[in-house]
């Protein structure tokens, strides 16, 4: 079963307003709320594009995203990163470990959407 | 009869004799070439200086008065220079070692360079000597009125001439004399040549005038011996008998004994004058036979005199008027001149040696202490102070004994003062023998044993002196100072029948040696007094001049100089520093101050200025073992301040250390503090983007999209709103911390029943509880006990607590449980989940703000993580704890301790 987006947050009121606007966006979603079950929906549901926040209970967005480039069946998946943390730092760390994009919150649902898009662009 | 004229021509023409030869014999000596100046046979006739007016006139009136008892005044000296020339050999060599030049220098020398017993010894000196230089005064115009006829046989004056006059002019030839020889030189010595060529050939003169007077006396009108001496009982005089080796005639044996030595005037000439040790050799036998020569014809002389001459014919002046009787008047005035010899002889050289004295030992010293008022503070001036001073003190003793000859001519005083002198100065005895042999003899006992000595026989024999001249002294003598008979001058405590002179003999040297014995043995040397004891003891174990006195030196060779030029003149300086230049081997100007070379040179200043002051004057200049006490002081002080000043750097540096060190810790500390504040801005910005994230993102979706159902706009508004209380919570929170981090109490602790604060939270919670499903496990209440809190801030802490416990336990059956204990010290609480409890990494960092635990799955974790953190501080304000128990199995424990307060206090 494939989605067009796997959303792995914690936050229950950010991913409620996520999976409002990716649906309205025409998107299928899947979510989570921990790292190891972002990797272990990444298998299953085969996104099409990984929104992945960085502080996630169990397993960090960062490990998520490292764990996913080292899988030749995931290496390729697109991830958009979110981080409330806001510094060049965690920006850094994410380009340094292969993420595709990167927005800080707070972001505008517009914002978000074209990231996703822009992501989607290659197998839309 | 012979005409005053000729008698006071002869006299002059003698005089200048005197003066031709000593000046010739000075040339001579200086040009090098009186060898013979120097022999044992000159030396040994200078020596009977000893034989004086007193002796050449007196010893006839003493034979004819007392039989043999004059034999012991040549005795003791015989004993002496016969039985003890090891002795005197001991004191020549110290004295010639030591550069010594007087008896005074002597012992101050040996007592630690005393300047006390120096001054106490000459002031002893010129007491007893100028009632003798008195002596030879009255002589000369004794002699003199009787040869012109000017008095009776029996002595009486008649006034032909003025005695006064006449004593006066004798003394002032005399002065001229010895200035004009005695202090022509500051030598080193002291050794005036052409003075000893002149006491010599008075001695010469003395024995042949005596000599011809006993020859004509003997074997002219006498006889021969036998048929003179055959008259010794017609004449009245014992020539055996008790009296012989009376306590008397031992005393006068011993006198003259220690006169021969401690006479200022012996003491010049033996040991001052001598100019090689061996000489004394020839002493030991010459000088006795000399005497022996002087006496022989005494006892003829007093026989003759008294079975001849009329009956009260002066025993005294028989040496005159005899051959006057005879009409010998050639013979007569060679007799006077004989006699007149032997006066000036004794005048000259005492007046030499306590010149030297005065000069030395008090004249020196003042100036030394006061450098500027006698001219010291420029060029050459200690030689011409050093022989302005003599000659001052040469003028002074003569005039002092000219002085005493006035005053005291109508009296009897003179009479016994030959014998007064020689005990005056056997006081110098013990210490003199002390200062040979006895290592332990010290400058204190020494001066003790002089004052001691000096003082009895002052009141026991030299004061008794003017019995006939004072009713005073009369008074004293016969009933005791203040009339206490125990203080009689001639019987002291009580011991009566003793002569007057054993008797002051006995108790002045009996106190003198005991107080030199006592308080030896009682009192310590100085380290200068064991040197030098050792020095003096020793004088005959160790090399001449090999002894160092500053053990460390640190003169300038140029200051040495400067001082030996001062007092020894620039000739004899530079010969001195070249001689020793040369011994070592290299140039004047290369000389090192050694020790050796500071201790050679002190000898030869106290060769002119005496041991003391130049032990003072070199210590000015060489800072070794004479430092001055204020300069060990300053040393010590600068020391001091050394170390204080060392010290106070140490304590500074370590201060600086400490400072550095404080520094750096609170640098690693602020360094902290900034990640922390990093860390936390960090946290703060995420706590606060997260709820905005929610609220931006509905908002924005209630702005793009009008077809909302009103049931999704509601919730959508909810969580909008939800996420605005969660916002202003958290900047709450932040605020409260800080508060409490800093130290603002916003609350006032009083008597809280902790248990009410619990209930009040557990019901608070539970709907919460209720929500989850949970199990509350609630323990048994305890004592009610009060602690000191605020209800309200310690409900909030275990509303926290509780909510925590209920939040994140994400077990199957999960349950909370409460347990309560209270008794009289403190109030506890535990709080128990069941949940997946926290981490071991995570344990230490529970309480620090943001370190929120691992969320649970639910939806409802709201918080920023600041929550254990403002409790732990709101319990610490409450002097309490809040405290991660440690224990087995899943989930946490979080134990809240509090303080019991007493029950008084909460009641009220």
């Amino acid at each position: 079963m494939s989605v067009d987006v796997l959303i792995a947050e914690d936050e229950p009121s950010i991913l409620d307003s996520l999976e409002f606007i990716f649906r309205r966006a025409g998107w299928s979603i899947s979510s989570v709320a921990d790292g190891e079950a972002a990797i272990a929906a990444v298998g299953e549901t085969a996104p099409r594009v990984l929104v992945l926040d960085v502080m996630l209970p169990k397993r960090s967005g960062f490990e998520v995203l490292k764990h996913i480039r080292s899988q030749a069946r995931t290496a390729g998946l697109p991830v958009l990163m979110l981080t409330a943390k806001g510094q060049q730092q965690d920006r850094r760390t994410a380009e340094a470990l292969g993420a595709n994009g990167f927005v800080t919150k707070p972001y505008s649902n517009a914002e978000v959407v074209d990231a996703v898009r822009k992501l989607m662009g290659g197998t839309a | 009869m012979i005409s005053a004229n000729v008698a006071i021509a002869t006299a002059v023409a003698y005089v200048i004799v005197l003066f031709a030869l000593a000046y010739f014999s000075d040339q001579r000596a200086r040009s090098g070439r009186g060898k013979f100046l120097r022999s044992p046979l000159i030396y040994t006739l200078a020596i009977s200086v000893y034989c004086t007016s007193w002796t050449f006139y007196g010893a006839v009136g003493s034979a004819a008065r007392n039989g043999l008892e004059y034999l012991a005044i040549y005795l003791g000296p015989t004993l002496v220079f016969t039985g003890w020339w090891f002795g005197l050999r001991k004191l020549v060599r110290i004295g010639r070692s030591q550069r010594i030049t007087s008896i005074a220098d002597l012992l101050s020398s040996r007592f630690g360079k005393s300047g006390r017993i120096a001054v106490l010894v000459t002031l002893i000196a010129v007491t007893a000597t100028t009632p003798y230089i008195a002596l030879q005064l009255k002589a000369i115009t004794s002699s003199l009125q009787v040869i012109t006829g000017a008095s009776a046989v029996n002595g009486a004056a008649t006034g032909a001439f003025d005695e006064v006059q006449l004593a006066l002019v004798i003394a002032a030839s005399m002065a001229v004399f010895t200035i004009l020889f005695g202090t022509r030189n500051v030598d080193a010595n002291e050794q005036h040549h052409g003075v000893v060529a002149a006491i010599a050939f008075e001695a010469v003169v003395k024995f042949l005038a005596l000599a011809a007077v006993g020859i004509f006396v003997v074997f002219g009108i006498g006889g021969g011996f036998s048929e003179v001496y055959s008259r010794a009982a017609e004449a009245g005089v014992t020539l055996e008998g008790s009296e012989m080796f009376s306590s008397r005639w031992v005393a006068i044996n011993v006198l003259a004994a220690a006169a021969i030595i401690c006479l200022p005037r012996q003491f010049q000439i033996t040991v001052v004058e001598n100019s090689d040790e061996r000489h004394l050799r020839t002493a030991s036998w010459a000088f006795p036979l000399y005497l022996f020569g002087m006496s022989i014809f005494t006892m003829p002389i007093a026989i003759v005199g008294l079975s001849m001459l009329p009956a009260g014919a002066n025993p005294d002046l028989f040496v005159l008027t005899l051959p006057l009787t005879f009409d010998q008047d050639a013979l007569a005035l060679f007799a006077f001149i004989g006699g007149f010899s032997s006066a000036t002889s004794m005048i000259i050289i005492a007046s030499i040696a306590l010149s030297i004295m005065v000069s030395n030992h008090i004249v020196m010293p003042l100036a030394l202490r006061t450098p500027n008022s006698f001219g010291l503070g420029d060029g050459k001036g200690v030689t011409t102070l050093l022989l302005n001073s003599r000659r001052a003190a040469t003028v002074f003793i003569l005039a002092l004994g000219f002085i005493y000859f006035w005053a005291t001519q109508e009296s009897a005083a003179l009479a016994a003062i030959g014998l007064i002198a020689f005990a005056g100065v056997a006081q110098f005895v013990p210490a003199l023998i002390a200062a040979l042999y006895w290592r332990e003899a010290n400058a204190k006992g020494a001066l003790a044993g002089l004052v001691m000595g000096f003082a009895l026989w002052g009141y026991t024999l030299f004061l008794p002196s003017f019995e006939s001249s004072s009713p005073w002294v009369a008074d004293i003598v016969a009933n005791g100072a203040w009339g206490i008979a125990l203080l009689k001058p001639q019987a002291l405590l009580g011991m009566h029948g003793l002569d007057p002179l054993v008797h002051s003999v006995f108790w002045s040297l009996f106190a003198n040696t005991f107080a030199l014995v006592t308080i030896s043995l009682a009192t310590k040397q100085s380290a200068l007094e064991q040197l030098q004891s050792a020095l003096f003891v020793d004088a005959f174990r160790r090399p001449p001049g090999g002894e160092s006195r500053f053990a460390r030196s640190s003169a300038a060779i140029n200051d040495l100089f400067f001082v030996a030029q001062r007092v020894l003149g620039y000739e004899r300086a530079a010969a001195l520093f070249d001689e020793f230049a040369a011994h070592t081997g290299v140039q004047r100007r290369a000389l090192e101050p050694t020790p050796e070379f500071i201790s050679i040179l002190e000898k030869e200043l106290a060769g002119s200025i005496g041991a003391a002051s130049a032990h003072v004057m070199l210590s000015q200049v060489v800072s070794g073992d004479n430092i001055s006490l204020e300069e060990v002081m300053q040393m010590a002080d600068e020391t001091q301040q050394a170390i204080e000043y060392s010290q106070q750097l140490e304590q500074t540096s370590d201060e600086l250390r400490s400072t550095a060190r404080k520094l750096q810790r609170a640098n690693e500390r602020l360094r902290e503090l900034d990640q922390q504040k990093d860390e936390f801005l960090s946290q703060v910005s995420h706590e606060v983007r997260t709820p905005m994230t929610s609220i931006r993102s509905f908002s924005e979706i209630l702005l793009d999209h009008q077809d909302l159902s009103n049931k999704e706009r509601e919730r959508f508004l909810t969580t909008i709103h939800t996420e605005s209380l969660r916002l202003t919570s958290l900047l709450d929170e932040i605020l409260d911390l800080n508060a409490l981090e800093r130290g603002e109490q916003k609350w006032i602790n009083s008597p809280t029943s902790a248990n009410a604060a619990l209930e009040r939270a557990i019901d608070v919670c539970t709907p919460l509880i209720r929500k989850r499903e949970m199990e509350l496990k609630l323990g048994p209440p305890p004592a009610e006990v009060h602690v000191n809190a605020n209800p309200d801030r310690l409900c909030q802490v275990f509303i926290n607590l509780i909510s925590n416990a209920a939040k994140y336990n994400d077990a199957d059956e999960p349950f909370i449980e409460v347990k309560r204990s209270a008794d009289g010290q403190q109030f506890r609480v535990d709080i128990r989940d069941n949940g997946p409890g926290i981490p071991a990494s995570e344990q230490k960092r529970i309480f620090e703000k943001f370190s929120r635990g691992r969320r649970g799955s639910s939806s409802d974790q709201t918080g920023a993580g600041l929550g254990l953190a403002i409790s732990r501080e709101i319990i610490s304000n409450m002097d309490g704890k809040l405290e991660l128990v440690r224990r087995r199995g899943r989930g946490a424990c979080f134990r809240v301790t509090l303080p019991v307060i007493a029950e008084v206090e909460a009641a009220e």
